[in-house]
Order: structure tokens, then C-alpha cells, then sequence
């Protein structure tokens, strides 16, 4: 794994006058009471990026706590229903914690150290950049508050339990949508009046510089590691990677490692939610310009400037924004983004499942439900390179209530059993308590 | 009369030349809805602003407390549009003489377009453009068109500042510069009286001549007092968000008791 690219002029871009934009994109919008501590994170970063020291401390958490590398499988009977091509799934299912999002806040907490703070806050759409995050803090020992829209608090509440148990503070939020660009406005807030002693782990590709490419710098391992493997197994590179798009963190650090590659095509796979015509989060397709939290970005609103509501049935795709190296790499046409629907998704989760017996999250099922048209066109020859972002299980309640039926009704027969033995019970009980009484 | 920021310029000469500080009130245009926010701002300004920051609101207002967020909420829901918002702006501005300050942040605000948007308020009898998610490294694409239109462009200095960003922010602001009291989003709590504050303020004055405004927090004529002697204006906005709610006369009594403690006495 390599770390650090000194070739990549984005990375040691300079001072902090030189703001991080991708083409057109990124930059910092945020008020000026927060630039002071985006300034300093710009110029921390690439210091610590560039620190042997703190590089192998990162790699060794990594390795010794997330449990890098992840494999990469080679899809044995997935292929015969997507239209043929070998392809290879790059495991980050199996990080500790059951996502890539841990990669990142490894390095973000161990970044905030450094700095001196003492205080770890973010946000979380469905839980599993707070659980991450809530892990991450328990792992150093500092205290955590995890800000997450109440209406995802009660759709995700086991995630909530597990940020609980891991002694984060969750705050329920209740402004706008309370959805997940609210909980970020919400740690905006929280950071505008805490900065001096709080780092804010924002959980993607986004917000305002250094955001993004420090991000998809502690995600790159994701590329990295699978890039060697594939050349070690099959000797050349994949025609292909695929990965889906929310913020982009798991795809920009899955492309990471491909960009300079130009014979490797990038695919991003968004949410198209209930289609294109009702609710969706087809940044890419449906978005315009925008300024929003923080960055210069594609942006789903109104003609009148204001952000709309996005929907996915995967919470963590749920988000009307996206990252500003995705949007760069999509105007210059180096990447293309595909979309898929809350339907699609579903299928693919159940494909996966019983293809590979690995359950994907929903987010990751965009990815697997883009293999077809990625292999239609690349033919059945094709080496195809997906990230499993991440696992299932944070899913089965979504699954269950869409997706089978079976399960629904195994689960109200067993319910309604119960229900009959109880009252059994308490009749047996109650004539006992007679007959005692008499 | 003078536009723009010559306006802007003017009001605080006049405040200054009575030896009190300008008071700049804060108020989101079409909360409740637009004839209700036309029948407060009216009543804030005949008790005694000496300049209106008008609020446009945005769906996701980052850098503002509840105060703010729920009347920006309430003004999206009741219809409130960039072009409804300039409007507005044209019928305080036949109304009355006062420098009004367009507040928003970037996103609607680019959207419109930066040219039109420089016509537009200019036309609209707008003077001076705050935008708070801009610092002075992304300003120039608005700036830029409303300076060419005679629009001031209203920088924030921050308590985190460090004194090269100072330099940045005073070298993109006209008309006056504002100065953050707190660290925190608007409506927070402050102490008027803090020797750091006034401390704060006295730097600044020595890096600028422009007017120095000092807002985030004040809420009472006691507070506006304690500022008065440090500042050459005080900005109060959620107090008089809140005021009115209670309707257009409890808005006006608030300002009236504001403005009374303007005087440097
Ligand atoms: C498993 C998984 N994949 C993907 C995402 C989307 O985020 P990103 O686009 O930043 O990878 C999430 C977000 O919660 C996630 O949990």
C-alpha cells in the first residue's frame, strides 16, 4: 500500500491561500469563523500525510484493528447472471465494523490528536460513519457526539443502540428534513462554537477543503490494496471499477488508485431512488452547481437555490450533494455515473446474497445492480473490479419490510403464536388463581 | 439621496455626528409570510433602525441558531423566492431612506446569478450585499458585479480571525466590516460586557476605518449600551426575530428600547 503520492499535486498542494479545488469544484464556503480551523487542517494534513511516523501508526490500526487488507474474491457464480466477465469484489465488508468508513475516521481522530483536540464530533445518515466514528473514539478514548436526523434515528435505531454502547453521545436532530444534510448542518453548528478544542470527522468526500482529498486519501488504501491484488492474481488491471456514490468516499478511494490508469473505466453508481421522475438522489444526473456545506458541487434544488430533499432506500446514498472531485471527474468525463433504483438495489442485494453468499448493504447493492450494464458494454470478457462497501446486516429491516414477504409472515406467524401461548398462559394462570381464591 | 454604499457610508456618519452607534436590525423577509414580514420590517424601521439587514432565507441556514433557522423555515414555506425577496426590498425601499443590507448565503445567491443579482438589487434599492458562507477567497464572483453597481460587500471578522485573514476580510469589505461577537452561531449567548470583546473591537478599529458593526448575541437595550462606546453600529437579529412573533407593535417597542441604547452617554 501506497500512502503517500507525491506526484499528486493536489495532495502537497501549499499554503492554505491555495484553496482545494478539483477543476470548477470543491473550495471553502463556511463562515469565517471556521476558516481559521480549515486553514489549519489544510496545512496539517499534508504534514501528517507526509510523517512516516503518522503514516505507519495508521496502517498498523489498520492492519492490527480494522483487519487490513481486506480480501479481494473473485465472484464464482455472480457473473452467469450478470452477463459474464470475471469479476473481482474488494471485501471492505469485512473492515471491522462492517464498512470503508473506518478507514477514514482512523485516520481523522488519529489527525485530531495531533492537533491537540480533545473533542470528536460528526454526522451520520445511516449510522455507519457514527458507528465508525463512536469506534474509532472509543479506540483513543475521547469523547464523541454523533449528530443524526430524527427521522434516521428511528430508521436506524439499531445503529443507534451500537453508537450507545460504544459511549458516543448521539444527538437527535430535528431542524429542515432531519435527514443527514441536516445532522451536517448540525455539526456545523455544534463546530462553529466549539472549534477550538473539537475536530469535526466529516464522513465522505465533501464539505469545504481539506475535506475531500484528505478523505479520499485515508480511503485510497481501499484502491490501493486492490489494485496490487488484482496485478498478483491476474497479472494485468481490470478494464473496470465500480463503486457507489453517496458522498463518494468508498468510490473516490476505490478510484483513487485507477485515475492515472486511463485504460481503467470509472463508473459511479447513484441512487435513482423511485425514479428519476418522483423522489431520488441522482445528484450527478438531476444536480446543478451549488454551494452546499461548504464546497462548490453538484447539487440537487430548486431553480430557486434551494436544496432539495434527497431519497434513496439506502440511507447512506440518501444525501442531495456530492463530493466535488466526483462532480470534476464527471464534467472531465474521466468517470461516468450510472443510476439505479430503490427496486434495482433490492434484487441486487438478493443476488449477491444468493450468488455469493455475501449480504451486501444496500449502498453497495447499487454497485452489484450496475454490473450488467457495465458488462453489456465492456462484453463478456471483461475484468471487473467492484467495491463491497459494505455488509448487510444494518439492512435486514429494510429488507424485510421490502423484500420478502415469506420472511414477514414466518415472522407474524411466530409473533401471533406467542401471542396465543401468552394468553393461554395467563387464562391458566387466572383459572389457578380462582381455584386458589374458592 | 446617495446609493449603495454611499448610503450605507452616510447612515453612519449621521449615527456618529449624534454621538451613538448605528443600529442595524436583523429581520427574514417573508416571516410569517410576505405581508406579514412587510408590516414588521415597516414597524422596525419607523421605530428607529438605522439600517435593515434583510434576510433571504435558505433551506440550510449552517451559520445561524434556531432563532433564525425556524424564520427562514417559516419564510421558505410561506413562499419566499429570490425575486419575491428583491420585491420586498423595493417596497421598504419606497418606504424609507434606511441603508438595506442583503443577507443571505451563497447558494441562492449564486443560483440567481451574480450579474442579474448585482442588477437586480441594485435596482431594488438594495446597498450592500453579507453573505456568510463566503469568505473572501470565493467573494469575488459576487463581489466583484455588485461592486461595479456602487453595492457594498460586508466582510465578517471572526473572534478565531487570525490577523492575516483580518487583512483579507477588511481588503474585500465596503461600507462597513462586521464584527462576530462570539464564537457560535447567531442568537447565542453573550456577554455585552466582556473585556475581550471590547478588546477585540479596539483592534480592529486600529486595522480598518471602516465602520466597525458588532453582532451575534445582543439582545437588549442594556447590551446594545454596553457596545455602544466600542462599535460604530450593533446588530441585533434574533431578538427581533422573536419580538416579532409577538406581531409588528412588541417588534417596534423592541426597537424603540434598542435605539435607546445607542447613546454614548
Ligand atoms: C456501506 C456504505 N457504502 C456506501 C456509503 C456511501 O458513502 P460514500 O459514497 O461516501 O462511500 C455508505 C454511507 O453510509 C455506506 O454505509
Amino acid at each position: 500500500m501506497t500512502a503517500v503520492h507525491p506526484e499528486d499535486d493536489n495532495l502537497l498542494r501549499g499554503p492554505p491561500e491555495l484553496l482545494g479545488e478539483f477543476g470548477e469544484f470543491g473550495g471553502r464556503y463556511v463562515a469565517e469563523t471556521l476558516m481559521p480551523a480549515v486553514e489549519e487542517l489544510a496545512r496539517a494534513w499534508p504534514q501528517a500525510w507526509t510523517d512516516p511516523a503518522f503514516v505507519d501508526e495508521y496502517r498498523a490500526i489498520l492492519r492490527d484493528y480494522v483487519g487490513r487488507p481486506t480480501p479481494l474474491t473473485e465472484a464464482r457464480r455472480l457473473p452467469a447472471a450478470v452477463g459474464g466477465g470475471r469479476i473481482f469484489l474488494k471485501r471492505e465488508d469485512l473492515n471491522h465494523t462492517g464498512a470503508h468508513k473506518i478507514n477514514n475516521c482512523i485516520g481523522q481522530v488519529l489527525l485530531a490528536r495531533r492537533l491537540g483536540k480533545t473533542r470528536i464530533i460528526a454526522e451520520t445518515g445511516a449510522g455507519q460513519h457514527g458507528v465508525a466514528t463512536a469506534t474509532a473514539c472509543a479506540y483513543f478514548g475521547m469523547p464523541c457526539t454523533v449528530y443524526m436526523g430524527a427521522e434516521d434515528v428511528s430508521r436506524q435505531a439499531l445503529n443507534v443502540v451500537r453508537m450507545r454502547l460504544l459511549g458516543a453521545e448521539v444527538r437527535p436532530v430535528t431542524s429542515g428534513s432531519a435527514t443527514l444534510k441536516d445532522a451536517i448542518n448540525a455539526a456545523l453548528r455544534d463546530w462553529v462554537a466549539s472549534v477550538a478544542d473539537t475536530h469535526y470527522v466529516i464522513g465522505s468526500v465533501m464539505g469545504p477543503d481539506p475535506y475531500p482529498l484528505m478523505v479520499r486519501e485515508l480511503q485510497r488504501v481501499i484502491g490501493d490494496e486492490a489494485r496490487a491484488q488484482i496485478l498478483d492474481r491476474i497479472g494485468r488491471l481490470p478494464d473496470a471499477a465500480v463503486a457507489c456514490v453517496g458522498g463518494g468516499s468508498n468510490a473516490m478511494g476505490l478510484f483513487a488508485a485507477f485515475v492515472p490508469d486511463k485504460a481503467v473505466q470509472l463508473f459511479g453508481v447513484e441512487a435513482t431512488g423511485e425514479g428519476l421522475q418522483g423522489r431520488h438522489a441522482a445528484t450527478m444526473a438531476k444536480g446543478r452547481i451549488g454551494v452546499f456545506h461548504g464546497m462548490r458541487s453538484l447539487v440537487l434544488q430548486t431553480d430557486d437555490g434551494q436544496l432539495l430533499e434527497a431519497h434513496s432506500i439506502s440511507a447512506g446514498l440518501d444525501y442531495p450533494g456530492i463530493g466535488p472531485e466526483h462532480a470534476h471527474l464527471h464534467a472531465t468525463g474521466r468517470a461516468r455515473y450510472l443510476g439505479i433504483s430503490d427496486r434495482e438495489a433490492l434484487a441486487a442485494t438478493e443476488l449477491l446474497a444468493r450468488t455469493e453468499g455475501i449480504i451486501p448493504a444496500l449502498e453497495t447493492a447499487h454497485a452489484i445492480a450496475a454490473l450488467p450494464a457495465v458488462i453489456r458494454e465492456l462484453g463478456p470478457e471483461a475484468v471487473v473490479l467492484v467495491n463491497v462497501s459494505g455488509r448487510g446486516d444494518k439492512d435486514m429491516h429494510t429488507v424485510m419490510t421490502h423484500l420478502d414477504p415469506a420472511t414477514l409472515s414466518l415472522i407474524e406467524e411466530a409473533e401471533q403464536g406467542r401471542k396465543a401461548a401468552r394468553a393461554a398462559h395467563q387464562a391458566a394462570a387466572a383459572s389457578g388463581e380462582r381455584k386458589e381464591g374458592t | 439621496m446617495s446609493a449603495g454604499v454611499d448610503r450605507v457610508t452616510a447612515a453612519f456618519a449621521r449615527a456618529r455626528a449624534e454621538d451613538r452607534a448605528a443600529l442595524v436590525g436583523y429581520l427574514t423577509g417573508f416571516d410569517p409570510d410576505r405581508a406579514g414580514s412587510r408590516e414588521r420590517i415597516f414597524a422596525a424601521c419607523e421605530a428607529g433602525l438605522d439600517v435593515l439587514e434583510l434576510g433571504v432565507p435558505f433551506s440550510d441556514p449552517a451559520a445561524d441558531g434556531p432563532t433564525i433557522q425556524a424564520a427562514m423555515t417559516r419564510a421558505l414555506a410561506s413562499g419566499a423566492s429570490m425575486a419575491g425577496s428583491l420585491a420586498l426590498a423595493a417596497e421598504i425601499r419606497q418606504r424609507f431612506e434606511l441603508p438595506i443590507v442583503l443577507f443571505s448565503y451563497a447558494n441562492p445567491l449564486v443560483s440567481f446569478g451574480p450579474e442579474r443579482l448585482a442588477r437586480e438589487t441594485a435596482e431594488a434599492g438594495v446597498d450592500a450585499l453579507l453573505v456568510v458562507d463566503m469568505p473572501p477567497e470565493h467573494a469575488e464572483v459576487l463581489r466583484g458585479p455588485a461592486s461595479a453597481r456602487g453595492l457594498g460587500w460586508i466582510g465578517l471578522v471572526a473572534p478565531t480571525t487570525t490577523p492575516a485573514r483580518r487583512a483579507r476580510v477588511l481588503a474585500a469589505s465596503s461600507g462597513f466590516v462586521y464584527a462576530v461577537s462570539l464564537t457560535g452561531v447567531t442568537g447565542a449567548p453573550l456577554d455585552a460586557s466582556d473585556a475581550g470583546l471590547h478588546a477585540g473591537l479596539a483592534t480592529l478599529r486600529g486595522a480598518s476605518s471602516l465602520p466597525i458593526v458588532v453582532g451575534f448575541g445582543v439582545r437588549k437595550a442594556e447590551d446594545v449600551r454596553a457596545l455602544a462606546r466600542h462599535a460604530d453600529g450593533v446588530v441585533v437579529g434574533s431578538a427581533l426575530v422573536e419580538a416579532g412573533q409577538r406581531g409588528p407593535a412588541a417588534l417596534g417597542e423592541l426597537v424603540a428600547a434598542l435605539r435607546g441604547g445607542t447613546r454614548r452617554v
